[in-house]
């Protein structure tokens, strides 16, 4: 009987090491959730800027220098680059926090492996997508930045929770469906960047860390 | 009789199985990783491997970063069809003790 109390725990240890060793625990629902909420915000004011805004100006308002054309696009760009940023920071605050409670760094072996394997394909995705932008193919810089989003998620999944590799796989089907219905592509960034995070940060926040 | 033959007296101890465990699970793993995960000192964690090294169970890497030596262990083929007729052993124990309550 105490030969097999052993076994249990054995097996038990090796499920443990298994998780602490090849997996990163700590990504934070609410990070998820707010990232989602920055992205509707962004996802309105861009709405507003193009729909609203921009077609009464007759010229631009804080760069004086450019084109009016221009001044959209580098405002827009910002924009973007803003949502990023805070989402991006948002996700590290919270994720640290998590860790604090859960007495391991949050800078360890998986998360190195988890954010390389993230930022690979993210960051051929941004060179890809500044090309995009240089050259004026606005209409695919909606459908790209999903897919190559989904695709950095899918593979970032294999060092973390498999559920990552879901939320990746609806974003790479939004990003196809932007591309077909090219003219709403705010709508699908919304739901891509937006729904889909607030939706994947409320489940992850109840499956983990709920108590 | 055959189901305790199955089980390997060389992971029987815990920090074995441990170092195994982590090792099936992950690609090359460093010495300083290893010792992290597994919250063992170095002389302990040291012994243990040079066994696993001898059994051919793991193998050994050694690199230098910069001007430290860096040495990193991958689990063989070997070591890990052994280590998983090691678990499949302990998982028929404990299904077996079940049925029999």
């Amino acid at each position: 009987m105490n030969e097999n109390k052993k076994h249990i725990e054995d097996i038990a240890e090796i499920r443990n090491l298994m998780e602490k060793s090849s997996k990163f625990i700590s990504l934070s629902g609410l990070s998820g959730i707010l990232a989602g909420v920055f992205a509707l915000i962004g996802s309105i004011t861009s709405y507003w800027y193009i729909n609203i805004s921009y077609p009464k100006l007759s010229n631009p308002i804080f760069l004086k220098s450019l084109s009016i054309e221009n001044e959209s696009k580098i405002l827009l760009i910002l924009l973007a680059f803003l949502i990023f940023i805070l989402a991006f920071g948002t996700a590290v605050y919270f994720t640290t926090k998590n860790r604090k409670n859960k007495s391991s760094k949050l800078w360890n072996y998986s998360s190195k492996k988890v954010v390389g394997n993230l930022f690979i394909p993210l960051s051929i995705g941004a060179i890809f997508i500044s090309y995009l932008i240089l050259n004026n193919y606005c209409e695919l810089i909606v459908p790209s930045s999903l897919i190559f989003y989904g695709l950095s998620l899918i593979n970032a999944g294999h060092f973390t929770f498999s559920d990552i590799k879901y939320l990746g796989l609806l974003e790479l089907i939004t990003g196809c469906f932007s591309l077909i219905f090219i003219d709403y592509y705010l709508l699908f960034w919304s739901i891509g960047f937006g729904a889909l995070h607030i939706i994947y940060g409320i489940l992850m926040y109840i499956k983990y860390e709920r108590k | 009789m055959s189901i305790i033959l199955n089980l390997n007296k060389n992971f029987e101890n815990r920090i074995r199985l441990g170092i195994m465990s982590v090792l099936v699970v992950n690609d090359w793993v460093d010495f300083n990783t290893l010792k992290e995960i597994l919250e063992v000192t170095d002389g302990n964690l040291a012994s243990h491997i040079s066994s696993l090294e001898s059994n051919k169970y793991i193998e050994t890497k050694k690199q230098f970063v910069g001007k430290k030596p860096k040495t990193s262990y991958r689990a063989t083929f070997y070591g890990r069809e052994e280590f998983q007729k090691h678990i499949d052993a302990l998982e028929d124990i404990i299904n077996k003790q079940i049925n029999i309550k």
